[in-house]
């Protein structure tokens, strides 16, 4: 629990009814919200971390497998999960989900005529270290088409969702890919302000990158922090 | 003074349930969470079930919702905040609305305590969906605590012709108590949604 809470940042965050992205039309909220000063119940929030990370959890080329290697590209996912002082979120759940290499998800509702893979469930959890620090291993998810418009395809793309110390950093957001054409074309992508739209994008990182083995992304997420600055001791 | 920005949120979309709420779905996945609250028997107090759809603007119950509560025990007590209470309570639960017939979520849980600073007994709820861009929050108090929700300051924030939306109706059923919590994501009865 933290002691503070502070605001949601809408200039970084999607407003609730976007044009481009039609079914925001019957499900986005029209009404002002009403400010809620944070207190206990938004202040404290569900302890997931480490512990809830169960098995190759944390291997989603693995914790999948029936009968041998998931098909597509290994990739690493890496990053440091901190608050907007820059503060390490520590030992902090981060569930994951993802269409597979070519671009089909397991759920049942997803009918898109690319082939499932017996040996890839796109689904698994790390946790943050002391440091703040998560990792995954994974393969890169494919494009997919959906119906929101004629010849729309969403961007290759990882959905992470995060606790942090409370109920009030609660955040689902999405992982995206440096130099996909398809992000410029996106109307989820494009629902977030422009100016900040870089920060779902991916960094590839050499350094992350294993010799003969897997290519490497940076990705750092932010959640909200306390509203005033820490006092010393 | 902060120096780094919020990592945008963006949608939950239509598949999140063999990675958010595996389990409830039957997935090959083991869940954090279920519909049910984490030590419910730890929870002290009368248990009850939580249950409502999460309505469109035409008023159409949506099938690819999910709902997660954050609670206190029966003594007013949030999982980590209090010695005192049983840890084996976790105050959470989560579920889609994609396995029931009716597309409710159903919760069962134990009515929590009033936790601090005068506020009614509640319990705080996120709504995520495809086509909700953010996660929305709101909360749900109980019909049956009239004198406290008159006394609650958040409730006293709402336009008093909004509150009732944030009420929920109790129903003795033979599956026990039942709190109804319909919410609407739009429209006439748009549920009151709170920048938290």
């Amino acid at each position: 629990m933290s002691d503070s809470l502070s605001p949601r940042d809408w200039a970084s965050h999607p407003a609730y009814r976007d044009p481009g992205y039609k079914s925001t039309g019957l499900r986005g909220p029209t009404q002002p919200l009403v400010t809620l000063p944070a207190g206990i119940g938004e202040l404290s929030g569900p302890r997931f971390g480490k512990d809830f990370v169960f098995g190759d959890d944390a291997d989603l080329t693995r914790n999948g497998r029936v009968n041998g290697e998931p098909q597509g590209e290994r990739i690493i996912v890496t990053g440091r999960v901190m608050d907007e002082n820059g503060r390490a979120v520590p030992d902090t759940l981060v569930e994951v989900w993802q269409a597979n290499a070519a671009g089909r998800y397991v759920h049942s509702r997803d009918q898109h005529d690319a082939p499932l893979d017996p040996n890839f469930l796109g689904a698994g959890r790390c946790a943050t270290d002391a440091d703040g620090v998560y990792r995954f291993l994974t393969v890169k998810p494919g494009a997919y088409p959906w119906p929101n418009h004629f010849n729309a395809w969403r961007p290759n793309h990882i959905h992470l969702s995060l606790f942090g110390p409370g109920f009030g950093t609660r955040l689902v957001t999405q992982m995206y890919f440096p130099g996909d054409p398809l992000l410029d074309l996106d109307p989820i992508f494009k629902a977030t302000p422009e100016p900040v739209r870089t920060r779902l994008v991916a960094d590839f990182d050499i350094e992350v990158t294993q010799e003969a083995y897997a290519l490497g992304y940076r990705f750092d997420i932010v959640l909200r922090g306390s509203a005033a600055t820490p006092m010393e001791g | 003074m902060a120096t780094k920005g919020q990592t945008p949120s963006q949608t939950v979309g239509p598949y999140f349930a063999y990675g958010l709420t595996p389990e409830q779905y039957g997935y090959r996945l083991k869940s954090i969470a279920h519909p049910t609250v984490g030590g419910l028997e730890a929870g002290g107090g009368p248990r009850i079930l939580v249950e409502g759809r999460v309505l469109d603007g035409n008023g159409d119950p949506i099938d690819d919702a999910m709902i997660e509560i954050w609670q206190a025990d029966a003594q007013g007590r949030y999982p980590g905040t209090d010695k005192a209470a049983n840890s084996a309570f976790t105050g959470f639960a989560r579920c889609g609305t994609g396995t029931d017939k009716d597309k409710r979520f159903i919760f069962e849980t134990v009515k929590p305590g009033a936790a601090d600073e005068g506020q009614a007994p509640h319990i705080n709820v996120i709504v995520f969906a495809r086509g909700l861009l953010s996660h929305a929050y709101t909360r749900l108090y109980f019909a049956d605590e009239a004198e406290a929700n008159a006394a609650d300051p958040v409730l006293a924030r709402v336009p008093e012709t909004r509150r009732g939306t944030l009420i929920a109706a109790r129903h003795e059923t033979d599956r026990g108590v039942v709190y109804r919590f319909d919410i609407h994501l739009q429209g006439a009865a748009e549920t009151v949604f709170f920048d938290v």
